[in-house]
């Protein structure tokens, strides 16, 4: 009886989840279908679902008109380059704040976090003009520094987050049992390291490759990533919609896998574990 | 003495992370403080000398300003208001029992991981043209005159854009925080008898009072700084000039920075308001 009710409600919540996880997802998957489709098929009326000549001309064409890997190429340097250096930055940093810590390492945190809250628009002139001064406006080292230092603040913090997690009780034992400081080290602390590493490295890849205010606004034909190659299509002259729909197709598709894995980090990094 | 020597290690292993943080916080503050207080135009003369507060009083008394605060204010309220209240919703949906729970999760975070230009772009052709998009398409069976969304219903059409880009993140986190709910204390009130909204109303959300503010202070933080989403649908015309894309306008359009860097001190302002209560939440949960 009871049984019953459980496997009837259980029924009932699965088809509304879906409906709405489904709902959700449309307009991903309507990009995914439209970019299978001619140009003709995308702005058929009434709009075909499935049954169309499913063709992979499009990706083709992106590829070869647009010079789209040389911006794959430049999303790929900007997002790896700025996160790669951030952590080979804010690993020592968040190494001694959650193994030495002091008084000040709480306040230290604080601060970090409080220049993430820095509005860029506010600061968009002066970087402006020091990229100018620098010679590095529209170039990809450029970009790697700036999104480096945006993410540099999420990026100490997941890692304080993840060191603070192994235990010290483990260090010790392994002093008694008389490992030297380089064997503690190689064998026990960066064995436990690497999986907070790797996530923050996810989390950061996502962040720094989806991010549309710099990247929009210090490059130009040179150093441009994805993101604004697509805003490149936002033109009257760029109303093909199925090409719209490929290219769309290839900016999302790696981050949005590499997404699907780090869905628990995202909540612990993105709210500074103020929810876990 | 040992404890000496790693000390002073620490420091140094911090140095980098901290002089580079202490430098990309000051030196563009300090140059925008600096400009709000010139009048300088780099295309027509540039700089043509200090004018006090001028700016800062003519930023807030163009017409553009007022409407740019309203504009801000409607985006930001209309997102929080509809991904903290479907956030909720979807939270409790996706934490009741069902097959397939993890591929319903990953099609409800999805939009999260979409550039914001591809989203804004798609929503604008695919969904909101008057002519080919599919809201068009839906009117017409319905029998209905396509709108156009973009221009007509401008701020409709970024409210939703952008909601529909936050609703993962609010999803994510309030689900993450129901969970961490005691399920025995919700069974020992439905034991007592209380109804499936009251078990809602008095245990589940106080228990999400938290999780609720985070996602606010968070995601108004980032909301307050939109761009792309409107960078490539409206331009900013129709109504949907925030503050922050007035300030945009200001400096990297009509290359007027003293005026420009006014507002981006005015924005500055307000970011930080905001940050002082999402720091205080984030700094009580931090025990080091």
């Amino acid at each position: 009886m009871a049984r019953a009710v459980t496997t009837q409600r259980k029924i009932i919540n699965t088809a509304a989840a879906w409906a709405v996880g489904l709902a959700i997802f449309f307009p991903i998957l309507w990009t995914i279908l439209t970019s299978f489709k001619t140009e003709a098929q995308a702005i058929a009326d009434p709009p075909l679902f499935l049954g169309f000549d499913w063709t992979l001309e499009n990706y083709s064409v992106v590829m070869e008109r647009s010079d789209y890997a040389k911006y794959l190429w430049n999303s790929i340097i900007i997002a790896g380059g700025s996160t790669l250096l951030g952590i080979i930055i804010a690993v020592p940093a968040a190494w001694s704040m959650a193994f030495v810590p002091s008084k000040r390492t709480k306040d230290i945190l604080m601060w970090m976090l409080s220049t993430k809250m820095l509005p860029a628009v506010g600061v968009l002139y002066p970087i402006y003009l020091l990229f100018i001064k620098l010679g590095i406006l529209d170039s990809k080292i450029g970009l790697v520094i700036v999104l480096m230092l945006i993410n540099l603040p999420i990026i100490v913090w997941m890692l304080y987050t993840y060191f603070k997690e192994i235990p010290g009780e483990i260090l010790e034992a392994a002093r008694m049992d008389g490992a030297t400081l380089k064997e503690e080290v190689i064998y026990i602390l960066t064995p436990m390291a690497i999986p907070g590493i790797a996530s923050t490295i996810l989390l950061n890849v996502i962040l720094a490759w989806n991010e549309a205010f710099w990247t929009l606004n210090l490059t130009a034909a040179k150093a441009a990533p994805l993101t604004a190659f697509i805003a490149s299509y936002s033109s009257p002259e760029g109303l093909f919609y199925a090409k719209l729909s490929a290219a769309s197709t290839m900016a999302i598709a790696p981050i949005l896998i590499l997404g699907w894995f780090s869905q628990k980090q995202l909540v612990s990094g993105l709210t500074f574990g103020a929810v876990k | 003495m040992a404890t000496q020597h790693s000390r002073s290690a620490a420091r140094l292993m911090m140095a980098p992370a901290v002089m580079l943080l202490l430098g990309w916080m000051l030196v563009p503050l300090i140059m925008t403080l600096y400009f709000s207080f010139k009048k300088y135009l780099p295309m027509r003369g540039g700089d043509l000398g200090w004018v006090g507060f001028e700016n800062y009083a003519r930023f807030v008394t163009s017409s553009a300003f007022w409407p740019s605060v309203y504009t801000t204010l409607v985006i930001v309220g209309g997102v929080l208001l509809i991904t903290v209240v479907l956030g909720v919703f979807l939270a409790v949906l996706l934490n009741q029992p069902m097959w397939g729970q993890g591929v319903v999760r990953i099609l409800v975070i999805a939009p999260f991981f979409v550039m914001p230009t591809v989203s804004a772009l798609v929503w604008k052709n695919m969904f909101m043209d008057p002519n080919y998009g599919l809201l068009a398409h839906l009117w017409e069976f319905f029998g209905a005159q396509p709108v156009e969304w973009l221009s007509k219903a401008s701020m409709t059409s970024i409210i939703t854009i952008v909601s529909w880009q936050w609703l993962p993140f609010a999803t994510l986190i309030l689900l993450t925080a129901i969970q961490s709910l005691d399920s025995e204390q919700l069974e020992a009130a439905e034991m007592d008898g209380a109804s499936a909204p009251k078990r809602f109303a008095y245990i589940t959300l106080p228990h999400l009072g938290r999780a609720i503010t985070v996602v606010i202070l968070i995601q108004t933080i980032f909301l307050l700084s939109i761009f792309a989403e409107i960078f490539v649908t409206t331009g900013g015309a129709f109504g949907t000039k925030t503050l922050s894309y007035l300030i945009f306008q200001r400096v990297l359009e009509s290359q007027n920075v003293g005026l420009g860097s006014a507002g981006g001190v005015y924005a500055i302002i307000l970011a930080n308001i905001v940050a002082i209560f999402l720091m205080r939440i984030v700094g009580k949960n931090l025990d080091a």
